[in-house]
């Protein structure tokens, strides 16, 4: 047990495992198989090769991502913009909580039939699903996050005479990205879970159709690759989303000391930048440096004396 | 005074105003009213249709089936949340397999689960399982980390057999998360159940939903998806209930509670 956890080889082959044993059950307990709705594992992946490298890829894979990122940008756009207006106006917020509260409880799906009945089923619907179904979260996770920011960062923001732009740009915004970023990452889940049922309902094209399509038409290995792809799609989108985020919210981390060695001992390409220029002003001297020291836009620009 | 004319009188008058706008809107032709029935309209349709046998056999189902859901959920992923979270050997083993579960939309499986069940409420069952899973796998693999070693220690230095320590020390230390996993999971489990009633046609209020939409029944199709929206609101409000009866005890509902009396 112990060159399973502890060595290196012995973390590898148990992690492993379980996913290699899975796909091999599959595979042997399909070779033979006769039934329509399990066909042979090898027949799914041929199938996968010819509808999805890359006949399908433009009819079908592309017009749903399409739709998914316009939907998704609206609806995180959007959700940021509304939990700032709704989080900072605490009186607007109350009286909205019963309409936003609600329409956050309605079912996500059932607003496809409300958009079908307004809007029709074209690609602009399409995306008016995927933004109305993933706002909510973000937006109601924004609101959090802005009514939680800390009042002693906006008090100082305040005596430091920080305008009201600047102070949602440079204080609030980032002080309620932890929260907005996790009502972004759910928002995904919905948005995705939108794209595919939004293509099953009067659609021509896109993943969800295809494998609807597919099983209508009782082609298991056609559907069952469609399944794989859009389970490839769900993954791809998640793991970009979470690296972005690491990205982005790598000063947060640093700042909780949630870092680990390797990524602490790894200096930003921000901090990078910094350091050059700062060679690049002593080795011409002539100018004083232009670096910004950190939060050198807390500077106080105009200090207004009170009266005593 | 002012302070509850702030909580109570605020909400209701954005509730006011919001009915207001919809109300007025279709009829002075700013919306167009065949596909944006005034509030009035669609609740006069929901008044009507409480009274029908297919109104309540329709909320019931969708009930019925969220809460079987629900349950095989809790049983499958609280214990196996458990054991892969105390063993570093069980999280390695099964991280890949989870790691390429989780993120597919467990919609993708609804063509899969035609071929085999039909419209049956299995169908809806399996989809809700399938999605509410994870959230609650997570937080109780996350909670039994979290269990005080030193507590264990403790009950283990006074005796305590294996289960009482499960009893007294375990448990108590997971439940706050599992109860944050049960919320979570329970309106994934509302969503993707009423997904497999309106796209596949499971009995329940997304199918009357479709019904009513193929019909052109608006006012109808309204009325069913505001009662799927009080539905989910009741379920939320229920966890909530439950989380706090639960954990009356802990740090994160008795400082909720101070604040509540301080703001009353």
């Amino acid at each position: 047990m112990r060159f399973f956890t502890r060595t290196r080889t012995g973390r590898v082959v148990l992690q492993l495992a379980l996913p290699v044993f899975l796909l091999w059950l599959w595979w042997v307990t399909s070779e033979n198989s006769t039934s329509y709705a399990y066909p042979p594992l090898s027949d799914v992946l041929e199938q996968l090769r010819e509808d999805w490298m890359f006949d399908q890829v433009p009819t079908d894979l592309v017009p749903s991502l399409a739709r998914f990122s316009a939907g998704y940008a609206i609806a995180v756009v959007a959700g940021i913009a509304g939990g700032l207006v709704l989080g900072l106006m605490p009186r607007v917020q109350r009286a909205a909580q019963p309409v936003t509260e609600f329409l956050r409880a309605i079912p996500p799906p059932l607003l496809l039939p409300f958009v079908i009945v307004t809007l029709g089923i074209g690609n602009g619907a399409k995306v008016a699903v995927i933004a109305l179904g993933s706002v909510w979260v973000i937006l109601l996770n924004a609101v959090d996050g802005v009514r939680s920011v800390d009042p002693v960062l906006l008090d100082t923001a305040a005596s430091f005479q920080l305008s009201r732009r600047r102070t949602i740009w440079r204080v609030v915004l980032p002080a309620a990205s932890p929260q907005i970023a996790v009502g972004m990452r759910t928002g995904l889940a919905v948005g995705l879970i939108m794209m595919i049922i939004s293509e099953m309902q009067g659609s021509t094209n896109g993943l969800g159709y295809q494998v609807l399509a597919a099983q209508r038409s009782f082609d298991t290995a056609s559907m069952f690759a469609g399944i794989i792809v859009i389970g490839l799609v769900g993954l791809l989108v998640n793991l970009g989303f979470v690296l972005a985020e690491k990205r982005i919210m790598r000063w947060y981390r640093g700042a909780r000391g949630l870092l680990d060695e390797n990524e602490a001992a790894r200096p930003t390409a921000r901090r990078r930048a910094a350091e050059r220029r700062t060679a690049n002003a002593a080795a011409t001297r002539d100018t004083p440096s232009r670096v910004a020291p950190v939060h050198s836009h807390l500077r106080p620009t105009r200090i207004r004396h009170q009266e005593a | 005074m002012k302070g509850l004319a702030e909580r109570i009188g605020l909400p209701l008058l954005g509730l006011a105003v919001a009915l207001a706008v919809f109300e007025i809107a279709p009829r002075i032709g700013i919306l167009p009213s065949s596909s944006f029935p005034p509030p009035s309209e669609i609740f006069a349709a929901l008044v009507d249709l409480v009274g029908t046998t297919e109104f309540r056999a329709a909320l019931w189902a969708t009930t019925w089936t969220w809460a079987v859901a629900m349950t095989i959920t809790t049983v499958l992923a609280v214990p196996l949340g458990m054991f892969i979270g105390s063993s570093t050997a069980a999280t390695l083993a099964s991280r890949i397999t989870i790691d390429f579960l989780r993120p597919v939309p467990s919609v993708a499986l609804i063509p899969l689960l035609v071929l085999m069940y039909g419209t049956q409420p299995r169908l809806a069952i399996i989809l809700a399982v399938f999605g509410a899973l994870w959230p609650l796998l997570f937080q109780a693999m996350y909670a039994i980390r979290d269990v005080d070693p030193v507590a264990r220690d403790t009950a283990t230095a006074f005796g305590l057999g294996p289960f009482a320590r499960l009893r007294r020390v375990v448990l108590p230390s997971c439940t706050p998360f599992i109860t944050t996993g049960m919320r979570l999971s329970a309106s994934v489990a509302l969503i993707l159940i009423v997904t497999g009633e309106y796209i596949v046609g499971v009995d329940g209020l997304g199918k009357e939903v479709f019904i009513a939409q193929s019909g052109g029944a608006y006012a109808d199709m309204y009325a069913y998806i505001v009662t799927a929206g009080i539905l989910g609101v009741l379920i939320n409000v229920a966890m909530g209930g439950a989380e706090r009866r639960l954990l009356f005890w802990h740090a994160s509902q008795r400082t909720r509670g101070l604040v509540t009396e301080a703001a009353l």
